[in-house]
C-alpha cells in the first residue's frame, strides 16, 4: 500500500483520521446498499425470465398462425386488414425510485375497444383472428416484460458501479488512510522523543559546566 | 409520430402482426437498416422492440441505450422463434451484478 505524499504534521493528522472516519462509515453505507441492491434484482431477474419465457413461449405460437394466415390468404389481403388498427393504445410513461435508480414506469390505456378485428370477417381467414386475440392478449405482457427488463439491465449496472466504489475504498483508500496515519504518529513520536533527548543533554550539560 | 408509443423493428413477415394490436411497425430487410431505423426510432418512442435477429447483430448499438430508462429496447422472437437472445441478455444480466450465473446457471446444463 502506499503511504499518502503529505507532511507528517498534527493537523494533516488530524485532516487525515477525519478523513477515514468518513470512509469507513461510507463503505459501510454502501455495502449495505449493494446488498439490498442485489436482494431486490433477484427478485426481479426473477420475474424477468418468468415473463421473458412466457412471452417467447405465446408470441412464437402467435407469429406462427400469423403466419399461416399468410399462407392462406393473399398478402395484399392481409396486409390491407392489419393496416389500419381497429384500437389505439396510449402508452403511459412515468419512472420509478429503485434503491436511487431511476427505471421507467410502463402502463398501456387502451381506448374502448369495441371491434378488436379491424376487418370484415368474409374476406378474412380464421387463422388471422386467433393470432390477433393472442396478440393483443400478449400487449400488456409485452410491456411487463419491457419494463422488468429495463429495470434489470439498469440495476445491474448500478450493482456493478456500486461495488467498484466498495472495493475501491475498502482496498485502497481505507489502507492508504491508515497506513499515512500510523507514518504520522510514528514520525510525530520520534519527534517528540527526539525532543525530550536533546533537553536531557542539554541538561547534563549545564550541570557538567558548573 | 406520437413520443409516447409503442415501436417495432423486423422482417416484415414477424413485425406486421404487431400492426394489428396498435403496435406502429417498420420493416427493414437489412442490418444496416435496422441500425439507421433504430437510431431514428430511438428519438420518438419510448419502447421499442425488435426482433431478436437484428438484436444480436447490433448489440454495440443496443449497448448505448441499456443505462437510460428511456428508450427501453427489448428483443423480442420473431416468427421462425426464438434465438436465445433475450434470455442471453438475462443471463449477462445476473453475470454482471452477481459475478457469476449463480441464478440460472444449472438450468442450461
Amino acid at each position: 500500500m502506499a503511504r499518502l505524499n503529505i507532511n507528517p504534521t498534527r493537523m494533516e493528522l488530524s485532516r487525515l483520521k477525519l478523513r477515514l472516519k468518513t470512509a469507513v462509515r461510507g463503505h459501510k453505507l454502501l455495502k449495505d446498499k449493494s446488498d439490498e441492491m442485489v436482494r431486490q434484482f433477484m427478485q426481479y431477474i426473477r420475474e424477468n425470465k418468468r415473463l421473458r419465457e412466457e412471452v417467447e413461449k405465446e408470441l412464437t405460437v402467435a407469429l406462427s398462425a400469423f403466419m399461416l394466415a399468410r399462407a392462406i390468404s393473399d398478402d395484399a389481403g392481409i396486409e390491407e386488414a392489419v393496416a389500419m388498427p381497429a384500437f389505439e393504445i396510449e402508452l403511459k410513461t412515468g419512472s420509478k425510485n429503485v434503491m436511487s435508480v431511476q427505471v421507467p414506469e410502463l402502463s398501456i390505456e387502451e381506448n374502448e375497444i369495441t371491434e378488436l378485428y379491424p376487418y370484415s370477417f368474409l374476406s378474412i381467414t380464421s387463422e388471422l383472428d386467433s393470432s390477433i386475440a393472442t396478440m393483443s392478449q400478449l400487449l400488456s405482457k409485452l410491456l411487463q416484460l419491457a419494463q422488468a427488463e429495463k429495470t434489470c439491465n439498469m440495476l445491474a449496472n448500478e450493482i456493478e458501479k456500486n461495488r467498484r466504489r466498495v472495493n475501491a475504498l475498502q482496498y485502497v483508500m481505507i489502507p492508504d488512510f491508515r497506513e499515512t496515519i500510523k507514518y504520522i504518529t510514528m514520525k510525530l513520536d520520534e519527534n517528540e522523543r527526539a525532543n525530550t533527548i536533546r533537553l536531557m543533554k542539554v541538561k547534563s550539560m549545564i550541570e557538567a559546566r558548573r | 409520430m406520437r413520443k409516447d408509443s409503442i415501436s417495432v423493428i423486423g422482417d416484415k413477415d414477424s413485425v406486421l402482426a404487431f400492426k394489428a394490436i396498435g403496435i406502429n411497425a417498420y420493416a427493414v430487410t437489412e442490418l444496416q437498416e435496422a441500425r439507421e431505423m433504430l437510431k431514428t426510432l430511438a428519438r420518438n418512442y419510448k419502447v421499442i422492440f425488435i426482433i431478436d435477429e437484428f438484436a444480436v447483430r447490433m448489440q454495440d448499438l443496443l449497448a448505448r441505450y441499456k443505462s437510460r430508462p428511456y428508450p427501453t429496447i427489448i428483443p423480442l422472437p420473431s416468427s421462425k422463434g426464438s434465438n436465445g437472445f433475450g434470455i442471453m441478455g438475462i443471463h449477462k444480466d445476473v453475470e454482471k451484478a452477481i459475478g457469476t450465473d449463480i441464478l440460472f446457471g444449472r438450468e442450461d446444463k
